[in-house]
């Protein structure tokens, strides 16, 4: 007698075509679009928790936690700008527009920055009054779109972002097929309602970082050369993009690395195009270095920022601060598993709603629907927010004290190890109880 | 008259001046001297002074206007006017590329030949070139008029949205979803109005408008070649 | 991205000025190329002579022994003319591929700038008001010129990484903008024996050139092959024995203008570049249009 069940052996699904590359490409053939989505790289590549500090030892004494002063303040702008920016804490929020946010979602970012410390930074589509009046240090994007930009928005601003880039789509642009623009949102933006969306890739009145200086010149014209003026890049070539920030007259550099979030684009762009945040950093601060410009032009590193450890660890690695984006939007309830039934009936769960572009968010924050965003108290995710950059400042600090600093700028690329070949070769940081950097 | 002289005065000087709240109390008519291709001239001017420049600019003369009134007697470089508010600008000699881009509002007057990308973006402007424009003018063009007493280069309105071009000698080729449209009474006045700004005599009957099919609004699958 | 300048004298009176022009214009375009400049006179030829500048990062140690390892090996035949890093030789035109094997022998840290019977070369790290005092720019004199200013994007800030470039007898490049397909471009150009030195996108674009024209084409027809061949943002301008040569991409974002009297044309990214020169006023100012080759020749 034979066993039927030695007659097969177990069923093996394939890892090159593996259930989500199938529903793939059965959603390319039904739709013959490609797929769009928010925020930022998804899958797994080489991040902060790769690197660990040292800490303090015989050589090397700590600070007392509640007693001895580590500061965490900073100050952007400190190369041309009338008027640079302090912050109290090295963490602000990313640009994101009110077209991709709701109200209520601003209003939160600013009233929790603000308490903080800090400052938050306008998306596409320019200034609102709220979001001035809410934020007491705010950063305004200077965007290929243009859309709402004016002199009057420039001179309220604290400081003026060019955006030349962002890590989910270094080179992005073109048309967000099937995505129709909201109606609030055409109107502010001055386009007609319901149509697709489109962006610009490129500035439509420079192009390269020789024009890059005159256009410079010219908002620091209409601006009296009061405010500090960033260049924001995506992860693309930061060595070079660094550089040549600097050359055409930048105060600060933003560098947005893969996992930086955006409102809606092409899937393939976010998860194929751009480095990983962990990647940039070093090339930057060489740059930086050659130029003899580190700590002169600050550098801010964004993608990716979760915990005080990323902000400590990036700021050994040679940034002056860092900018969330995607965490600012979890600390005020974005993908909250207090909304499963309604992620459910999108087809999708807590942790991993990303059609932000479709406007139904039951958290309330990508969506313009008042149904939606009455869920969101502005006060109580302000607070929610504000809680969340004091972790984030406080992590910070204990780490920076456990390494001797009293000031956390006075982290080092030294006080770090390695923890695997990946991480190690990125950062020029030593793999964790050797002398070896993988290349050199 | 008041006048600056670019030989004797720094470029912040004088955008300082010409932005001042005080400006009017001053004068308002203003000549600014030896520009000699120098970049960010009479920039964010809020008051309606007018201000004449004898010669040639460089990058982006006149940006982010409102109100005021310039005259440059001379040629501009690239992005002259860029996202203008109101006021106008008239430039007796040539425009280089992106004349007028992002403008919300107020009217470029160009008497010689505008270079590409004229109007790109324009966002209300009213633009009125008595020359020739280059290729990729008003490229996603969201509201405003363009009108071309020349000919027009290649790619005429790609994706243009809801802006309107009016084009009286010969067009190269036109961008994508950018179509000849029906001249009607009301385009007629519009036209009529924004010539008689500019003093250009010339005939309605000899222009033809275009603007967008509205086939790229929303997305279909048929259309798929058309990105 | 850079800055560029060119100039082609029509009135031969003006000759003596060449230098001076050059000077100007450059000087200019600093800010937008504050990393380094060069560059390319192209001066009246002598009668069956050749020239060849070099440049070397020790001038001291080398053309002091350069001078008189010349007259040992060639007598009369070679002379030479140092000024700062730079070195002029000039030789029997017979003479100049011996001469050129000899120094690649003799002196393999010297770098071979330019060759040939008009065109001089003179890059450096530094200003072009820098460069130009340097090497006394100003008091030269010849029929036509090109110019630089570097402002380095994907390679890094070097003397070899100046503009202009040359691959071949008095042909050299100077561009504006950043092409996207070099790599692949230098890879396929040394199966031809073509080999650059750097890893520049415009060196790629001048030897591009100077194979077209080393397998036959003229300056027109290599031009017009670039446009399928090579991909990216530029505005080039080309000097060869005869004139100047520019080209601008299909899609021309990268400034270029003109300026055409009885006396020259002037060739500048920016109007400033022309602001001094004799007669601008009777100029007509244009700017070339995108796809479209436009040569200038004596």
């Amino acid at each position: 007698m034979s066993d039927e069940s030695n007659q097969r052996t177990i069923p093996v699904k394939s890892w090159t075509f593996d259930d989500y590359t199938n529903s793939y490409i059965r959603r390319a053939a039904e739709t013959g679009i490609y797929d769009i989505r928010g925020g930022g790289a998804k899958r797994k590549v080489p991040h902060f928790d790769d690197l660990l500090f040292l800490g303090a030892s015989m050589s090397r004494y700590p600070l007392e936690g509640y007693r001895e002063k580590c500061s965490t303040n900073v100050t952007l702008g400190t190369r041309f700008a009338k008027y640079p920016i302090r912050l109290d804490i090295p963490i602000t929020i990313a640009g994101m527009s009110f077209g991709a946010l709701s109200a209520q979602a601003k209003e939160a970012l600013g009233r929790g920055a603000s308490a903080a410390g800090t400052s938050t930074t306008t998306g596409d589509g320019g200034m609102t009054p709220e979001e001035r009046k809410h934020s007491s240090k705010l950063v305004y994007q200077y965007l290929p779109s243009r859309y709402g930009m004016n002199p009057d928005d420039l001179r309220k601003a604290d400081a003026i972002e060019i955006v030349v880039g962002q890590g989910a789509k270094p080179g992005g642009g073109g048309m967000l097929l099937g995505q129709k623009i909201n109606n609030r949102v055409a109107e502010m933006r001055n386009l007609p309602k319901g149509v697709d969306q489109r962006s610009a890739c490129r500035h439509p009145d420079w192009t390269g970082p020789d024009d890059l200086e005159i256009k410079i010149l010219e908002l620091r014209e209409i601006t009296g050369w009061e405010k500090p003026i960033f260049v924001k890049i995506g992860g693309a070539r930061p060595y070079f993009d660094t550089a040549l920030a600097i050359k055409a007259g930048a105060d600060v550099i933003v560098l947005d690395g893969m996992q930086g979030g955006t409102a809606a684009t092409q899937e393939v762009f976010i998860e194929h195009v751009g480095q990983p945040t962990l990647a940039c950093i070093k090339p930057a601060v060489k740059a930086l270095q050659s130029l003899g410009m580190h700590r002169k032009v600050q550098l801010i590193i964004s993608g990716g920022i979760r915990t005080g450890a990323d902000v400590a660890k990036a700021i050994a690695l040679g940034a002056d601060a860092v900018s969330i984006g995607s965490a600012a939007l979890i600390a005020i309830g974005d993908n909250n598993p207090i909304w499963e039934e309604d992620y459910k009936l999108l087809g999708t769960t807590a942790g991993a709603y990303d059609d932000w572009q479709e406007g139904k968010d039951p958290a309330g924050i990508t969506t313009q629907d008042p149904s939606l965003t009455k869920r969101l108290d502005p006060k109580i995710a302000g607070q929610k927010l504000q809680n969340y950059l004091n972790v984030l400042n406080l992590e910070a600090q204990t780490i920076a004290r456990a390494c001797g600093k009293s000031h956390i700028l006075n982290l080092e690329p030294e006080d770090l190890c390695a923890l695997t070949v990946e991480a190690a070769a990125m950062t020029e940081i030593p793999l964790s109880g050797t002398n070896w950097i993988p290349g050199k | 008259m008041e006048t600056i002289d670019l030989k004797k005065t720094t470029l912040r000087e004088l955008n300082k001046t010409l932005q001042s709240k005080g400006v009017m109390k001053i004068s308002s008519e203003w000549e600014i001297q030896n520009p000699d291709g120098c970049h960010a001239l009479a920039v964010g001017m809020s008051d309606p002074i007018n201000v004449i420049i004898k010669g040639s600019t460089g990058y982006y003369c006149g940006g982010m206007n409102k109100n005021a009134n310039i005259v440059v007697k001379g040629s501009v470089g690239p992005g002259v006017c860029e996202n203008i508010m109101s006021g106008s600008v008239t430039v007796e000699g040539d425009a280089s590329q992106y004349a007028g881009a992002t403008g919300n509002g107020g009217v470029l007057v160009i008497r010689g030949n505008a270079s590409s990308r004229c109007g790109i973006s324009m966002k209300g402007v009213d633009i009125i070139v008595e020359g020739n424009i280059g290729h990729m003018a008003a490229f996603m063009a969201q509201s405003g008029n363009l009108v071309v007493l020349g000919d027009a280069g290649e790619t005429l309105g790609d994706s243009i949205y809801e802006a309107r071009i009016f084009v009286r000698g010969q067009v190269q080729s036109l961008g994508a979803d950018c179509v000849e449209k029906e001249m009607r009474p009301e385009h007629k006045k519009i036209l009529q109005k924004l010539l008689r700004f500019a003093n250009a005599d010339v005939r309605i009957e000899d222009f033809r408008r275009f603007g967008s099919a509205r086939k790229l609004y929303h997305f279909k699958k048929k259309n798929i070649r058309g990105y | 991205m850079c800055g560029i300048v060119g100039i082609f004298l029509k009135d031969k009176e003006l000759e003596s000025k060449l230098g001076a022009f050059l000077t100007q214009m450059l000087s200019t375009m600093s800010d937008r190329g504050p990393d380094s400049a060069g560059y390319a006179i192209y001066g009246r030829p002598k009668k069956h002579k050749k020239k060849i500048t070099v440049q070397s990062s020790s001038p001291k140690k080398d053309f002091s022994s350069l001078a008189k390892n010349l007259q040992d090996s060639f007598n009369e035949d070679a002379h030479i003319r140092c000024s700062y890093t730079h070195a002029v030789i000039s030789s029997k035109e017979d003479n100049c591929t011996k001469l050129k094997k000899w120094l690649s022998e003799v002196y393999p840290n010297l770098r071979i700038l330019s060759t040939g019977n008009s065109l001089e070369i003179y890059k450096e790290i530094g200003t072009a008001a820098a460069i130009s005092n340097m090497f006394d720019i100003a008091s030269k004199s010849g029929t036509h010129a090109i110019g630089h200013t570097r402002m380095a994007t994907e390679s890094f800030v070097t003397t070899l990484g100046a503009h202009p470039f040359s691959t071949a007898d008095d042909q050299c490049l100077v561009h504006n903008g950043s092409l996207s397909n070099h790599n692949t471009l230098r890879r396929q150009l040394s199966t031809y024996g073509v080999h650059c030195e750097t890893e520049n996108d415009s060196e790629v674009a001048e030897a591009y050139l100077s194979q077209k024209l080393g397998s036959g084409a003229n300056l027109g027809e290599a031009l017009q092959q670039a446009l399928q061949d090579l991909d990216g943002f530029y505005t080039f301008l080309i000097g060869t024995k005869s004139g100047i040569g520019l080209l601008r991409d299909p899609i021309a974002c990268k400034p270029a203008v003109v300026a055409e009297n009885e006396s020259y044309v002037a060739i500048g990214s920016e109007y400033k570049a022309f602001v001094g020169l004799p007669d601008l006023d009777k100029a007509t100012i244009w700017e070339p249009e995108p796809a479209t080759v436009y040569l200038w020749e004596h």
